[in-house]
């Protein structure tokens, strides 16, 4: 099949690939990047495992095709620590335990950031709204909305 | 027609591993040249907190932080045996095999530092920081990174362990069929709230209280989550999760995440847990398996609580309306 140049910035880098046409954006971040943070759970929109956000908006990464991000500024969980400082999501993720297997984590981040990025004090009920999208297969859903909460407090904070 | 509520409870014992031809799990544990330690296993961690658990017991065995021990469960092509990580059995028995080569290994990190410190072994003990030092005079001591790089490159000697944790195949006496099939049984008991709409058979769970017996949580927040977590899914096979709704018959069956009913973030019922500790006297420091017990109890809790609210017993899982509602039908016909 015939390759197609794609061009984007991941996280803050450009990046250039040549990638079979039709490819999904989750398999080339995955396969042809080596950004593993997105996972695949269904690869068919029903699980958010592969969340990232494009532009600014949250996307099924597995339901996205490479080829229509030219020029798109995407980011991952893997971008989110700055310097070896965690995002305070991942921190407050770590501190609630809200991670069991993690294969639901990346996925649950990423719908997490575009809500507080949009909502920075959502209450609960928007957490759970923010969430719906996205499964979790260890049942941990608590600690998770728990964490996503932490989060919201401990960026007004310093944000005041 | 009405919303009806009702209250189940159900108490359950579970048991510890499996009786198929014997229940093994070796474990080999060695130093490194810079006195870390490796835990080798077969037994996967497919999630449930395994490596966390063993490099814990594997250090507080040997007398080093959690931070100096590193588990390797690669390949069940070369490690060392593993019955495998279902039944529960994880914890309980890596664990045991895990503390058994762990003691191996400290035996012979003793031996070394008491060459150097020129002491008996046997007046040696950790200071769990990473040291070893002569018991009533601290300030003899040594560093196990000095010990290990002894061991490598002086002493010639290798700080290492092997472990092997065996629950022997039970037979059924010939009289009775009896039989010991496990050595360690956690318990747990669930109260369910339901409300039961009896027009269009749909079940609300509103509050699910559970007790979970589990001999010694040697990690609580991880036991906490796992808890938690798997109360939930005991609700949902209790209530939705199925991938054969009219077995043996094949139709209607999920085939993807789209169809196969999983609960999601909005569909929670107020859970509250307790933990009791009662050590079990052949787990590794007291532990048993709570593993897949943890989404047992709830199942017979709600069927209860569903009978209790409508008055009709369900005895195939899921409980869909449709059941409840074929159920209430066949009741008002006879
Ligand atoms: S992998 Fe994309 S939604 Fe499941
Ligand atoms: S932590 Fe396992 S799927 Fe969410």
């Amino acid at each position: 099949m015939a390759k197609v140049p794609v061009q984007f910035t991941l996280n803050g880098s450009e990046n250039a690939e040549f990638i079979e046409s039709g490819t999904t954006l989750l398999n080339a971040l995955r396969d042809k990047i080596g950004d593993t943070s997105p996972k695949g759970g269904c690869h068919q929109g029903t699980c958010g495992a592969c969340s990232v956000i494009i532009d600014g908006e949250l996307k099924l990464s597995c339901l996205t095709l490479a080829e229509t991000c030219n020029g798109a500024d995407i980011k991952t969980t893997a971008g989110l620590a700055e310097g070896g400082v965690l995002h305070p999501l991942q921190r407050a993720f770590l501190d609630a335990f809200a991670t069991q297997c993690g294969f639901c984590t990346p996925g649950m981040i990423m719908a997490a950031k575009v809500l507080l990025d949009r909502t920075p004090n959502p209450s609960r009920e928007d957490v759970v709204d923010a969430l719906s999208g996205n499964i979790c297969r260890c049942t941990g859903y608590e600690p998770i909305i728990q964490a996503v909460l932490v989060a919201a407090r401990a960026n007004s904070r310093t944000a005041a | 027609m009405a919303i009806r509520r009702g209250r189940g409870v159900a108490a359950i014992n579970y048991p510890t591993g499996m009786n198929l031809g014997g229940d093994p799990t070796q474990a080999l544990v060695h130093s490194t040249p810079t006195g870390n330690f490796m835990v080798t296993l077969s037994s996967v961690d497919l999630g449930q907190g395994m490596k966390q658990i063993m490099a814990q017991i594997c250090a507080e065995t040997i007398g080093v932080p959690t931070d100096r021990v590193v588990v390797d469960t690669a390949d069940t092509d070369t490690g060392p045996h593993c019955m495998g990580t279902f039944a529960s059995r994880g914890t309980h028995r890596a664990g045991n095999a895990v503390i058994q080569a762990a003691k191996e290994a400290r035996q012979v990190m003793l031996e070394v530092a008491a060459e150097e410190l020129e002491v008996n072994a046997s007046d040696l003990e950790t200071d769990g920081q990473g040291n070893i030092q002569v018991k009533g005079a601290p300030q003899k001591s040594i560093s196990i990174f000095d010990v290990a790089l002894s061991a490598h490159f002086k002493r010639g000697r290798s700080i290492s362990g092997r472990g092997m944790f065996l629950i022997p195949r039970s037979y059924p006496e010939k009289e009775t069929g009896a039989m010991k099939p496990s050595t360690c049984y956690a318990h747990a008991c669930t109260v369910a709230e339901v409300e039961v709409d009896d027009e269009t058979g749909e079940v609300t769970v509103l509050t699910v209280k559970n007790v979970f017996e589990i001999g010694r949580a040697l990690n609580p927040k991880m036991v906490e989550q796992q808890l938690v977590g798997g109360s939930w899914m005991g609700i949902s096979h209790a209530l939705y999760e199925t991938t054969e709704p009219y077995y043996p018959n094949r139709d209607h069956g999920g085939t993807d995440f789209n169809q196969y009913l999983m609960p999601g973030p909005g569909d929670l019922a107020q859970t509250e847990i307790v933990v009791l500790e009662r050590p079990s006297a052949d787990g590794p420091f007291g532990a048993k398996g709570p593993g897949e017990m943890c989404a047992n109890p709830q199942i017979p809790a709600v069927a209860n609580a569903v009978f209790d609210a409508v008055g009709v017993r369900i005895d195939t899982l899921p409980i869909t309306p449709e059941r409840i509602l074929r159920a209430l039908k066949a009741r008002a016909a006879s």
